[in-house]
């Protein structure tokens, strides 16, 4: 081959595949994205410190993994509404046997549990064909049953390396933002280079075609639930060693700010349209703008009105697009 | 019309097309898939508007702005994919938006409303629906009926009808004319789409030709030869599209022995052979599709027996089928062949995961090849994998789920109308294909409603009727009224199974 030179090369590059590598969603994404790094510079002086960007980066981490799981439910063409409720019962779980078991085991059986509450939520739909909304509503309310079974009160446990998880800094970059920033590598390579994640993408497209090419697309479907389900419970234990304190009522709502930042993230309701990169940009506009509205001091409920127009600026974003084809 | 244009991103759909047409007139349009008719015929609808161009009704220039604007002109359009809701009646549908009403207007007055349905059905001559069923109940056919009440339900001034003859059986289409040229007769100008030529020459008055978006010319069908309107829209002559082929039947591949399921089909009984072209053909509804589907695992049969290889079949899922070397196109490709939001790489090679993947993870490299060679084979246009399938032609689109089951390597292919709404270049394109997948040792079970074309491409063909086989043709007397007769049940095949 000659060689081609940068002007050739980066077209290229731009126009791989049958439309542009950036959408007008995207770009309306990193506008929006650079805009609030601006707003925050120019607004708040303690935005742009050392302390700040280790606190918005610790912060994001717990909606960044639901977010992650929720995309993978998403995509299959159904919705997880369950997430809070087993991000609570993987909070407590690490909190409660943590002492007992050291924190390793703690945490693999937290995560352990999560996979399985999702196993239930995808064999259930999967299986019998129920609307995931109505099957994930229902364990929401079954999941968060067992969290208070597990115990009524907070769990504070004594043991030393508890806090480790949720609050350690590799230089400024918490370790809890490694860990989430791996499992999105580990998505994005599972949905873009395995057979399973091209059909998690496909189902959402048309169940019926990848049914009739000999997919198996029950377990994909099921497997999605799990990763759902997983992810959530991780996040629910490095949420409750950032705090230090496990709370039974954890995560009620935050299924809502993980559907938020998937759809900011480009994501289809209806499945088959979503990305793992769109997904981390939404989860982390959304970061920014709570972050931002703290530091110049806004009231919460300022924070859901305009958390609420984001989400339908998004939606209308990716609507023009869709209309354009 | 005059000077019609449109333009779609980088793609000109038409190109300052004129067009004159007068009331009382059938006026048909062909072209290949692409040809820019469904545009044309979207821009008098209102569905979307002209770059450039004027149209006059009745002498008066008007901008048909949207589709309510349409209606109100009465130009009313009968859709190729029955644009239907599902969950409603069949009378919802028809009347969608003037639903009769009582009580100023408070309350749906449904006895009325069902008397005017079944009026109208009667009057367009199909009144063997009940209206009060709901459409995702109806079969492909009563839909496009359906679809051509809702049209009707008003007199229309002008009517478009792209594709109606698609799904429907033989007997229906005669329906179909009967209507036409009683609207005809009222003064209604028609515009009929169609890619199926004996058509045009039972029902239009004239025949308009666009090619690539320009219009190629308006001639009068009766004094133009068949070649002549084919050397029109394809721009070349095109002696046979069928190809030649000298059939090998080899040793048996699949057998079936009295297959039945309830409420489809009872006590099918065939076998295709390496190398052989199967044709089934019969009426829409006779149980073609629901046995080939039996076949693929897609359905599960109730009873009887099925050989492979002379090993006993049972397919409980499609894996099954694939498994044992059996693949099927099936009729409705966007219904649940393709993805449209994935590329043409995801779509070839998702019946073939296992064979380009190692320890669970795709070989991109190894992906990127299979289906690129299949593509190539194919012709499929553009040859870029990664294009999404959305963007491609009818003819494009269903050679990319050839590929699909192509690269699955199965013994057996069962293909249910596989050249369904596809252009006459396309479709030799495939023609040729099956003839060349034929000559390596497949065996190919063709389910067709086109008649031309299982005479064309079958070595055998099998007629079905209501459940049952009920005939059996060798190529040498196969003719098209012995098979139409035994289809429709007119006279008893001597042949009968």
């Amino acid at each position: 081959m000659r060689p081609e030179g940068l002007e050739t090369g980066l077209r290229r590059w731009w126009l791989a595949g049958a439309e542009p590598r950036l959408s007008a969603h995207d770009l309306g994404l990193i506008v929006c994205f650079v805009g609030l790094l601006l707003a925050g510079a120019w607004f708040a002086e303690a935005f742009f410190t050392e302390r700040n960007m280790s606190n918005l980066m610790r912060q994001v981490v717990a909606n960044g993994l639901i977010s992650l799981g929720m995309l993978l439910v998403i995509l299959t063409g159904g919705i997880d509404l369950s997430v809070g409720s087993v991000v609570a019962l993987g909070g407590v779980l690490f909190a409660g046997i943590a002492d007992q078991l050291g924190i390793g085991a703690a945490l693999a059986i937290a995560i352990t549990c999560g996979a399985v509450a999702g196993l239930v939520n995808g064999v259930i739909i999967a299986r019998f064909k129920l609307q995931s909304f109505i099957v994930t509503l229902a364990t929401m309310g079954i999941a968060r049953g067992c969290v208070y079974l597990y115990t009524e009160i907070p769990i504070s446990p004594s043991h030393p390396g508890f806090r480790d998880l949720g609050a350690t800094l590799v230089g400024v970059v918490p370790l809890s933002m490694i860990v989430m920033l791996i499992c999105y590598a580990l998505v994005w390579f599972y949905l873009n280079r395995t057979p399973a994640g091209r059909a998690t993408v496909a189902i959402g497209g048309n169940e019926e075609a990848v049914r009739l090419a000999g997919v198996d697309v029950q377990r994909t479907v099921v497997v999605a639930y799990m990763l759902s389900g997983a992810l959530s419970a991780l996040s629910g234990a490095i949420l409750v060693s950032r705090l230090g304190i496990a709370q039974p009522s954890l995560g009620i709502a935050y299924e809502l700010d993980a559907i938020a930042a998937c759809v900011i993230g480009g994501a289809a309701l209806g499945g088959g349209a979503g990305s793992v990169g769109g997904t981390l940009f939404g989860v982390l506009t959304l970061g920014l703008i709570n972050n931002l509205l703290n530091l110049v001091g806004v009231k919460s409920f300022y924070q859901d009105i305009v958390k609420g127009a984001v989400i339908i600026l998004a939606v209308l974003l990716v609507a023009t697009k869709r209309e354009k084809r | 019309m005059r000077g019609i244009s449109k333009r779609f991103g980088g793609t000109q759909a038409l190109r300052s097309v004129d067009l004159t047409a007068e009331g009382g007139e059938v006026h048909a349009i062909v072209g290949e898939n692409g040809a820019g008719k469904s545009t044309l015929s979207r821009i008098l609808t209102g569905a979307v508007r002209c770059d450039a161009g004027e149209i006059r009704l009745g002498g008066e220039l008007q901008a048909i702005a949207n589709p309510l604007r349409g209606r109100q002109l009465g130009i009313r359009m009968v859709h190729q994919h029955a644009n239907l809701v599902g969950n409603l009646s069949v009378t919802e549908n028809v009347l969608l938006g003037c639903m009769p009403t009582r009580r100023f207007g408070w309350w749906i007055d449904w006895g009325a409303a069902h008397r005017r349905v079944q009026q109208i059905l009667q009057r367009i001559g199909f009144e063997g629906i009940d209206v009060r069923r709901r459409v995702a109940r109806l079969t492909a056919a009563q839909r496009q009926v359906v679809e051509i009440a809702k049209a009707v339900a008003v007199k229309p001034r002008i009517l478009i009808m792209d594709e109606p003859s698609a799904v429907l059986a033989h007997e229906d289409l005669a329906k179909l004319f009967a209507l036409i040229r009683r609207l005809r007769e009222e003064n209604v100008l028609i515009f009929y789409i169609s890619h199926r030529l004996d058509e045009l020459y039972a029902i239009a008055d004239r025949v308009t030709v666009l090619k690539d978006g320009a219009l190629v010319g308006t001639v009068d069908p009766r004094r133009t030869q068949r070649d002549e309107l084919i050397r029109l829209m394809v721009g070349r002559a095109l002696q046979d599209i069928f190809p030649r082929r000298e059939p090998k039947p080899g040793r048996e591949l699949l057998s079936l022995h009295g297959l039945s399921r309830a409420g489809s089909f009872k006590k099918v009984s065939l076998a295709v052979a390496e190398g052989e072209i199967v044709g089934l053909y019969g009426l829409v509804g006779s149980g073609r599709t629901e046995v080939a589907r039996c076949i693929f695992g897609a359905d599960r049969s109730a009873m009887g027996e099925m050989r492979m290889l002379g090993r006993a079949l049972r397919p409980r899922s499609p894996r099954d089928a694939l498994r044992a070397g059996i693949a099927m196109l099936t009729e409705d490709r966007i219904g649940d062949g393709l993805i449209l939001g994935l590329s043409i790489r995801d779509n070839v090679s998702l019946a073939s995961f296992p064979a380009m993947s190692r320890w669970g993870m795709l070989d991109r490299r190894r992906q990127g090849a299979l289906v690129q060679a299949k593509v190539r084979e194919l012709d499929v246009r553009p040859p870029d994998i990664e294009r999404l399938v959305r963007v491609l032609s009818g003819g494009n689109q269903q050679k990319v789920v050839l590929a699909k089951w192509l690269l699955t390597r199965a013994r057996v292919l069962l293909l249910d109308e596989p050249t369904r709404g596809v252009d006459i270049a396309a479709k030799k394109e495939i023609y040729a294909t099956i003839a060349i997948l034929a000559s390596r040792g497949m065996g190919i079970l063709l389910i067709s409603s086109e008649l031309p074309e299982v005479l064309g491409m079958c070595d055998r063909t099998l007629v079905m009727r209501e459940g049952r086989l009920v005939g059996e043709f060798a190529r040498q007397e196969a003719s098209e009224e012995k098979i139409l007769a035994c289809a429709a049940g007119g006279v008893e095949a001597s042949h009968a199974a």
